[in-house]
């Protein structure tokens, strides 16, 4: 569903990914791993569309479409997913606004009405509990004066709600404690399918933990120097990225 | 977002920019004595209204243009304008709307205020005025049968002059500063209401200003006067074709709120702002001022200032009775080479008074968006409380935005709480929303209405969701 070919990235006229190559199929789980600066969040945000990194050369495929000619938008309805790893804060725009509001850009994608406000309090009240959130986060502005764990968790539920096929998870592990890593994972765990792929970037072992990947890739300096199965990521864990 | 980037402007799509093909009755351009004897008896005016104007204009001999406003315009050359044009034969107001100009009509209609169906639609009463006169004035009967007066000024003269005698410059006097005299001398249309002891008037009354000669200035004069216990919320709307020049606009409006009363005054200002390179437009310069006169009154002001090469304006409450509030709610939107210097004054004299003032500027392009406030408190004013708030969203990284806040505090048990902020759109708030499905115009919206909702929600529900189509709208082209 996923295929990326040769793909070569500047950001700030700084050449961060080399080369890159990757396949990702239905319902597969890769887990990016790789040292501070290697690139891992680069290819998060080229994925997604972010104006600031440049696509020098190279090719992005998904669902059989070129990628690189669509704006984040229309990437997001064709069902790729950021969780990013610094979310942003919406001043003035209540949560439960903006959550509706992106459900229903969806919903209008799929030939579907806008979402009547009982139902949509419903679907939020369901999701939220799934994650340990309380309703009240919603009447507060998106993200901001959020927790780190907050500000995560509003993530994920956004990912629940619009129903990805593609999610790419940019270290939603870092700032989130040992309970919150855990309900988290937990949510994410519930969301797995076989339509659903995951590229779950991540430091550390942690999450995988949690999350058991499909195949675990070694980025260094904007390349992939070493795939396998999870057992890689244990390994690393031990030896870290140098050995 | 790839295709298209910052600062990157393209035609605002201004809808209401057409001209009314329609012979005008034009009076010569210039300002003298001649002009102004010629539209007071285009209005069939009683002498004493002649005097009065005759007497701002000899005052106007002895005044210049205050040059204090942070906006750069060519001086205005005042004898290079008409004062007075109306649509041809147009000597008696129609008495009905059969008897109005279809393509008068039509107008409104393609204005989104059809005179017609607005009759029979909605809750909301219309003065509809066009260049210098007003040609309908819809629900008149049933707002009689409660003693509710709502007509054209100039009809008002004729027929309550005791009430207008009364009233009229007593909150703006006719020496207030240049362009209030100006106007006191060369006024045309505007609306009277005058709304009776305890009555709380039960529709929305509403003002519709059509600016359609060219070379013509508009000289609105309003005059609300809400008796004891009495409550109105009224509403004016302001269009204008789009052209090359620049089309004056100098209005005074008056509010006088005796003991008790309410008066709500909501304004969405949509005049034309000139092109995307600055070229055409109007010049909105306004006085409006509110008295709350008597014990427990209350003026609001609300207004969204979308339009307008240059607008220059603070709606003002003085607020002399005892336990009187005054409000200022404001959202100005500027964008291209749009310039706004708005704000409020808040004159605390009475005790226990009270004022709010909440004002939001937005400023994208290469505009220039200034708030500009004053609020005071008298010696006798004890116990006064005044709240400000003042927060700048700047759009992209050419516009500016401005804050000057004073305060004259003669009271010594009085407050004042002041807060600003100045924030930007940032690419990565745009890159959030998009990654979530909406378009970078739906995401700027969202964020802009999350920025001024506060105020736009204080608007009459018929107008709040066109208001807020209007925000977006006003934005347009200053996004990729």
């Amino acid at each position: 569903m996923l295929e990326i070919k040769k793909l070569n990235v500047s950001v700030e006229d700084k050449h961060i990914l080399k080369d890159l190559s990757l396949n990702i199929g239905k319902g597969e789980i890769h887990a990016i791993m790789g040292p501070n600066g290697s690139g891992k969040s680069t290819i998060a945000h080229t994925l997604a569309g972010n104006p600031n990194y440049l696509v020098q050369s190279g090719q992005i495929e998904f669902h059989n479409k070129n990628l690189l000619e669509l704006d984040p938008s229309d990437r997001s309805l064709l069902g790729l997913f950021l969780a990013f790893q610094y979310p942003i804060e919406l001043p003035g725009v209540t949560n439960a606004t903006y959550l509706k509001q992106i459900v229903n850009v969806h919903r209008k994608k799929e030939g579907l009405d806008p979402i009547d406000a009982g139902e949509f309090l419903k679907l939020l009240r369901e999701k939220s509990k799934r994650l340990d959130i309380p309703m009240d986060m919603h009447s507060r502005f998106v993200n901001t004066g959020f927790s780190g764990g907050e500000k995560k968790k509003n993530e994920v539920l956004q990912m629940d709600l619009l129903n990805p096929s593609l999610v790419i998870m940019d270290e939603t592990d870092s700032g989130l404690d040992v309970d919150a890593l855990k309900s988290t994972s937990e949510a994410v765990n519930q969301l797995r399918s076989s339509d659903r792929s995951f590229i779950i970037i991540t430091h550390y072992l942690r999450l995988l933990e949690y999350i058991e990947p499909d195949f675990v890739h070694v980025f260094q300096d904007g390349a992939i120097v070493e795939s396998g199965d999870k057992s890689l990521a244990s390994r690393i864990d031990q030896e870290g990225y140098a050995g | 977002m790839n295709k298209v980037s910052k600062d990157n402007f393209q035609q605002d799509k201004y809808k209401y920019g057409f001209v009314t093909d329609i012979e005008s009755d034009k009076i010569p351009k210039g300002l003298n004595e001649d002009v102004i004897r010629l539209i007071s008896k285009k209005k069939e005016e009683p002498q004493w209204m002649l005097d009065w104007r005759l007497k701002a204009y000899e005052r106007l001999q002895h005044m210049e243009p205050p040059k204090w406003v942070k906006a750069k315009f060519d001086d205005i050359d005042f004898q290079d304008i008409y004062y007075y044009a109306s649509p041809k034969d147009f000597k008696d107001k129609p008495k009905s709307l059969d008897e109005v100009d279809p393509k008068l009509l039509e107008t409104y209609e393609k204005l989104g205020i059809p005179l017609k169906e607005q009759k029979v639609l909605a809750g909301v009463a219309v003065d509809a005025v066009f260049d210098s006169v007003s040609v309908a004035t819809t629900f008149k009967d049933k707002l009689d049968e409660i003693g509710v007066i709502f007509c054209p000024i100039s009809e008002a003269i004729r027929k309550h002059p005791d009430l207008v005698k009364k009233y009229l410059g007593t909150v703006i006097p006719v020496t207030d500063h240049y362009y209030a005299t100006l106007n006191s001398a060369v006024f045309s249309d505007g609306s009277f209401v005058y709304i009776p002891k305890g009555v709380k008037c039960p529709m929305e009354l509403s003002t519709y200003f059509r600016i359609n000669a060219s070379e013509t200035g508009q000289f609105e004069r309003t005059l609300i006067v809400a008796d004891e216990g009495s409550y109105v919320s009224y509403l004016e709307g302001c269009t204008a074709p789009m052209r090359d020049e620049n089309q004056l606009h100098a209005a005074n409006v008056e509010l006088v709120a005796l003991d008790n009363a309410e008066i709500k005054y909501s304004t969405v200002q949509n005049w034309y702002p000139g092109d995307e390179n600055g070229v055409g437009g109007i010049y909105n310069f306004v006085t409006k001022r509110g008295l709350c006169k008597g014990v427990n009154s209350k003026i609001s002001w609300t207004q969204v200032e979308t339009g307008s090469a240059i607008t220059w304006k603070y709606p003002s409450c003085i607020l002399r009775g005892d336990n009187s509030t005054g409000e200022f709610y404001s959202v100005a939107i500027t964008n291209n080479y749009q310039q706004a210097d708005t704000g409020t004054k808040m004159i605390h004299l009475g005790k226990n008074t009270k004022s709010r003032i909440i004002s939001k500027g937005i400023s994208a392009g290469k505009s220039s968006n200034t708030y500009r406030g004053l609020v005071s408190f008298n010696k006798r004013a004890k116990n006064a409380k005044n709240y400000t708030q003042c927060d700048s969203l700047l759009v992209g990284g050419k516009c500016s935005a401005h804050t000057i806040p004073l305060t004259e505090n003669g009271s010594n048990d009085s407050s004042i709480e002041h807060e600003a902020t100045t924030s930007k759109i940032s690419d990565e708030q745009l890159f959030y929303v998009m990654q979530r499905g909406l378009d970078a115009e739906a995401a700027q919206g969202l964020i802009v209405n999350g920025f001024c909702k506060e105020v736009l929600q204080k608007l009459p529900m018929e107008f709040a969701v066109e208001a807020q189509k209007l925000v977006n709208i006003s934005l347009e082209g200053s996004v990729g």
